[in-house]
């Protein structure tokens, strides 16, 4: 089914939500700046609210079913979060009020910026950065800076493991950085004797997913991390897959220098249909006077007659803002709600629970598909989508015919290093009755790839639309309806 | 508590497994540094949680319990109750990116709206699906001009009379470029609505010149010349623009600029304390293949039904790696459907409603100030949208702190970016303000200047 835009909905005359006329005298505006027409829809209120229910229900959600969309955490949001974001002292201040006027604020921030680092074991963390790619992005130029001030500007080169997200390439690009890809070994960690052979003074860092997207543990995670920072290179960590390491390792231990966590994924926020994310940034001691501001500082300790005061703080050798004021604050308070009702011990829980769900729900998959790296994963594990004996079925007609028996499909294609990869990560809070189900429609699926391969082919059959035309698309490119002139 | 496992479930699990505990599971993880204690407050329930955060939320004063002409950035509208209530849907904000699109068409079709309502506004080509805000739209042109010329312009021109921390982030966005210079906002450049400074300094090199409308002063500045210039010399432009001022004023694709950049914020987006807002990003259509980040195209599906997916991906980050333009990934979805709800719901009559309160209101209050006795306009030739500079008799910062007694919270201190605008405030009035707001508020500044 199909439901028409805006601009087709609209009928000229007809209007939604009015404002009250002016209550003050008027002002002609100079002729020259005045716009001749905006054509925007003319909709009444329940035209607006039928049409975006209707869009609404043409969507897949975690709300709605099982999303083991791999490396993207797509765990339960719990509905108290949307609640106190939209509490008035929270949802409506200015990010310039005075700031004794936003003391609430600033006291979440703080015990964010503390609890996640208390979490992750860095020194300090700036909840600045919009999303996990912006995160990164700070991450390369601190790395860059830092060679910098110390005099060292050759090194130039930034080591990334093939198996990485295409934000870690593309983020040491745009940030000057010539990008080495780094092979992975037959365990799937990164291969220690290519790693040794780059391992120069042009080397300026190494971006480190850990675990990786293959969803395993880098077992020479420590041997890996001496081996750059004894060239003289820093290690950052890609925090996309923190989830299976909350209360199990602190990554600052193991001696990361620099890491993003994304908000979106370990700490609940909503995905929202593509954001927004949040992707602080915390780094080691030495890195901290480099993180981008402003970072939330307590100014006055407090006592028992006065709570303490907060204020800004914009570090000394800062690689600048990254966006205007402070971060997705919105977002800030949501996870700091999550942590707050978790608790140490919770948030082990959530560890665990992620990597029992993904051991036991690839032990269940591997019987009908090939498992390349066949050990104990973390919170997600990666299969191939394809068989020998049937070449003409793909990863993708397996994650298209999922959506006929009601789930979203893993991510797929990805990583690079899979042949045709399905990446599976169902993350803690789905139970043992939903990975069951699951499992039993991959089966069902291995079998009807063998007896029907055409239901396959021909899959989604009870989707909304049916399998698009993706190269009419971007041919034909349309990136805008029908506008009435 | 968001974990469902039972005890006997845990205890199959395992067995199916082939381990006897979940600690089993981690055992790759270095022994030493294996399962930390982490010093952490204990947990709370969702009942004690929701009582902290009335208590933490009762620490700030929210900008409604004032009367705000606090702008400069971000702006006190009215939100629609329907705009809340849609984004509500756990349809909407418990989805992801919409790689699947036969189970994404929902967001898929509101972000194809969303892009149509951008290029409509603006009077651009194309729209992408959103950057995170206005600041780093701004910067993500930089990138575009700087890509789109293969790096063979290295001159990034702002002028000082664009957002000072839109500024910043450009620079820091730069900063990996080494090549790159940002410069033109310097404090000798000055912010004359002549624009002679920058023109003059538009070169063979200039990859990009940034300007905004309304200025970050509220003017509105007629960028006519500087463009033509600019595009005689080759370079490109990008206007960063008010959303809200379109409802009123002719939009940046009149004045034939290249890139056209803003903060969605005012289209329905709480204040939130500064984020999430919107980024919009919308260009001429020959920069489409340079152009970063999400966009959605219009397709048919196997039965010809009419469908929506994401579009010309070769662009982005997960397919091109190291060569593409931008990293961005995950962009501002929910806040994007915001926007195309609330112009929906507003539609042509109210958002042109909204825009022309905005305009009348400020300038009754701007003529108000401006008879106080030690208050002039800062620049009272040049016509403005909602917002505009006051020279005060006193100190900004400390006639905000007295004005907060009155329940006004001041406009914005212009000197704390500005070292050259001490004794400037910087007013914005939005549709919420009441004429009598307005007269309140003179009197406030009255009282507090005679204190």
């Amino acid at each position: 089914m199909t439901e028409k835009t805006v601009y087709e909905l609209s009928q000229p005359g007809r209007s939604g939500v009015t404002f009250p006329d002016p209550d003050v005298p008027n002002t002609p505006l100079p002729e020259s700046f005045a716009r001749e027409d905006l054509v925007l829809p003319e909709l009444s209120e329940l035209d607006v609210i039928r049409h975006f229910t209707t869009l609404s229900k043409l969507n897949y959600s975690i709300d709605g079913g099982f999303y083991p969309l791999g490396s993207c955490t797509m765990k339960y949001n719990p509905k108290i979060n949307e609640q106190i974001v939209r509490l008035p002292g929270l949802a409506n201040t200015h990010p310039l009020q005075p700031i004794v006027s936003i003391q609430g604020n600033l006291y979440i921030m703080y015990q964010l910026q503390e609890w996640l680092q208390e979490i992750s074991g860095f020194q300090t963390v700036s909840l600045t950065p919009a999303a996990g790619a912006q995160g990164e992005l700070v991450g390369a130029l601190i790395i860059k800076k830092f060679h910098q001030i110390n005099e060292d500007p050759k090194r130039n080169k930034i080591l990334i493991p093939d198996s990485a997200h295409g934000t870690n390439p593309a983020t040491s690009s745009m940030s000057g950085f010539k990008v080495v890809p780094m092979p992975s070994d037959e365990r799937g960690n990164v291969d220690l004797e290519a790693l040794k052979t780059e391992c120069d003074d042009s080397l300026a860092g190494l971006m480190l997913t850990n675990p990786n997207t293959l969803g395993l543990f880098e077992e020479n995670v420590e041997t890996v991390i001496d081996l750059v920072h004894d060239a003289g290179g820093l290690v950052y960590g890609d925090g996309a897959n923190l989830n299976a390491l909350l209360g199990i390792l602190r990554p600052g231990d193991v001696g990361f220098d620099i890491m993003h966590f994304n908000l979106h994924k370990t700490f609940s926020t909503p995905h929202g249909g593509g954001g927004p994310g949040s992707g602080p940034v915390g780094v080691s001691e030495q890195l901290a006077e480099f993180l981008p501001g402003p970072i939330v500082i307590m100014i006055e300790e407090g006592d028992e007659d006065t709570p303490p005061f907060y204020g800004f703080h914009y570090p000394r050798y800062s690689i600048g803002r990254m966006k205007a004021f402070y971060g997705h604050f919105g977002m800030h308070a949501r996870a700091y709600a999550y942590i707050a009702m978790h608790g140490p011990e919770g948030l082990r829980n959530i560890a665990e629970k992620a990597v029992l769900n993904a051991n036991y729900l690839m032990t269940k998959v591997k019987e009908d598909y090939v498992l390349p790296y066949d050990r104990t994963c973390m919170h997600e594990f990666v299969v191939e989508g394809a068989w020998k004996d049937v070449p003409k079925i793909h990863a993708l007609d397996i994650s298209k015919r999922l959506m006929d028996y009601g789930f979203h499909p893993p991510t797929n294609y990805f990583p690079l290093i899979v042949h045709e990869a399905l990446m599976i990560e169902p993350t803690e809070t789905e139970s043992k009755q939903t990975l069951d189900a699951f499992a039993k429609a991959l089966k069902a699926i291995a079998n009807e790839a063998r007896e029907a391969p055409e239901v396959l082919h021909q899959a989604p059959h009870t989707t909304p639309v049916r399998r698009c035309d993706e190269v009419k698309a971007a041919r034909d490119l349309v990136l805008c309806c029908w506008i009435p002139d | 508590m968001f974990t469902p496992h039972t005890k006997n479930e845990i205890k199959e699990m395992l067995k199916v497994i082939g381990v006897d505990t979940i600690e089993d599971l981690f055992e790759k993880v270095p022994e030493k540094h294996r399962f930390p204690e982490l010093d952490l407050p204990e947990p709370l329930t969702e009942m004690e949680l929701a009582v902290e955060l009335n208590e933490i939320s009762s620490a700030n004063a929210p900008a409604d319990d004032f009367i705000s002409f606090l702008g400069a950035g971000a702006y006190n509208h009215y939100i629609p109750a329907a705009v809340d209530m849609l984004l509500r849907r756990g349809e909407f904000y418990t989805a992801y990116t919409p790689y699947q699109p036969e189970i994404s068409q929902g967001t898929l079709q509101s972000i194809f709206e969303f892009q149509s309502l951008m290029t409509e506004l603006t009077g651009m080509d194309v729209s992408n699906a959103s950057h995170y805000d206005g600041a780093t739209a701004a910067a993500e042109a930089a990138n575009l001009a700087y890509h789109f010329f293969r790096g063979k312009r290295n001159k990034i021109l702002v002028t000082r009379a664009v957002h000072p921390q839109y500024r910043e982030t450009i620079r820091t966005y730069m900063y990996g470029l080494e090549d790159v210079v940002v410069f033109g906002d310097e404090e000798q450049a000055g912010f004359s609505p002549d624009l002679q400074n920058t023109l003059d300094q538009i070169d063979n090199n200039t990859a990009l010149v940034v300007v905004q409308y309304p200025d970050f002063f509220g003017r509105i500045l007629d960028y006519t010349k500087l463009i033509e210039i600019a595009h005689a010399r080759g370079a490109l432009v990008c206007m960063v623009f008010n959303p809200t001022a379109l409802g009123l004023l002719k939009p940046p694709g009149e004045f034939d600029v290249d890139i056209a950049v803003g903060d969605g914020q005012p289209l329905g987006i709480p204040l939130s304390f500064g984020g999430p807002y919107l980024g919009i990003f919308t260009i001429k259509e020959k920069y489409v293949r340079k152009l970063a980040g999400r966009l959605v195209g219009e397709t048919v599906d196997e039965e010809g039904q009419r469908a929506y997916v994401l579009t010309l991906t070769a662009r982005e980050q997960h397919i091109r790696r190291e060569k593409s333009t931008s990293n961005i990934c995950t962009n501002q979805g929910l806040m994007a459907l915001a926007a195309t709800v609330y112009l929906s719901l507003l539609g042509k009559k109210g958002f042109k409603q909204v825009a022309n309160l905005c305009y009348q209101k400020a300038h009754y209050a701007a003529q108000k100030i401006s008879k106080l006795e030690g208050f002039e306009l800062a620049f009272p030739d040049t016509p403005f949208f909602h917002e505009f500079v006051i020279k005060t008799p006193k100190p900004v910062f400390e006639m905000n702190f007295h004005l907060q007694n009155h329940w006004v919270l001041g406009g914005y201190d212009l000197n704390q970016a500005y070292p050259e605008l001490e004794h400037h405030m910087l007013v914005a009035v939005t549709e919420k303000i009441s004429k009598q707001d307005i007269d309140d508020f003179v009197l406030a500044l009255q009282e507090v200047t005679n204190d």
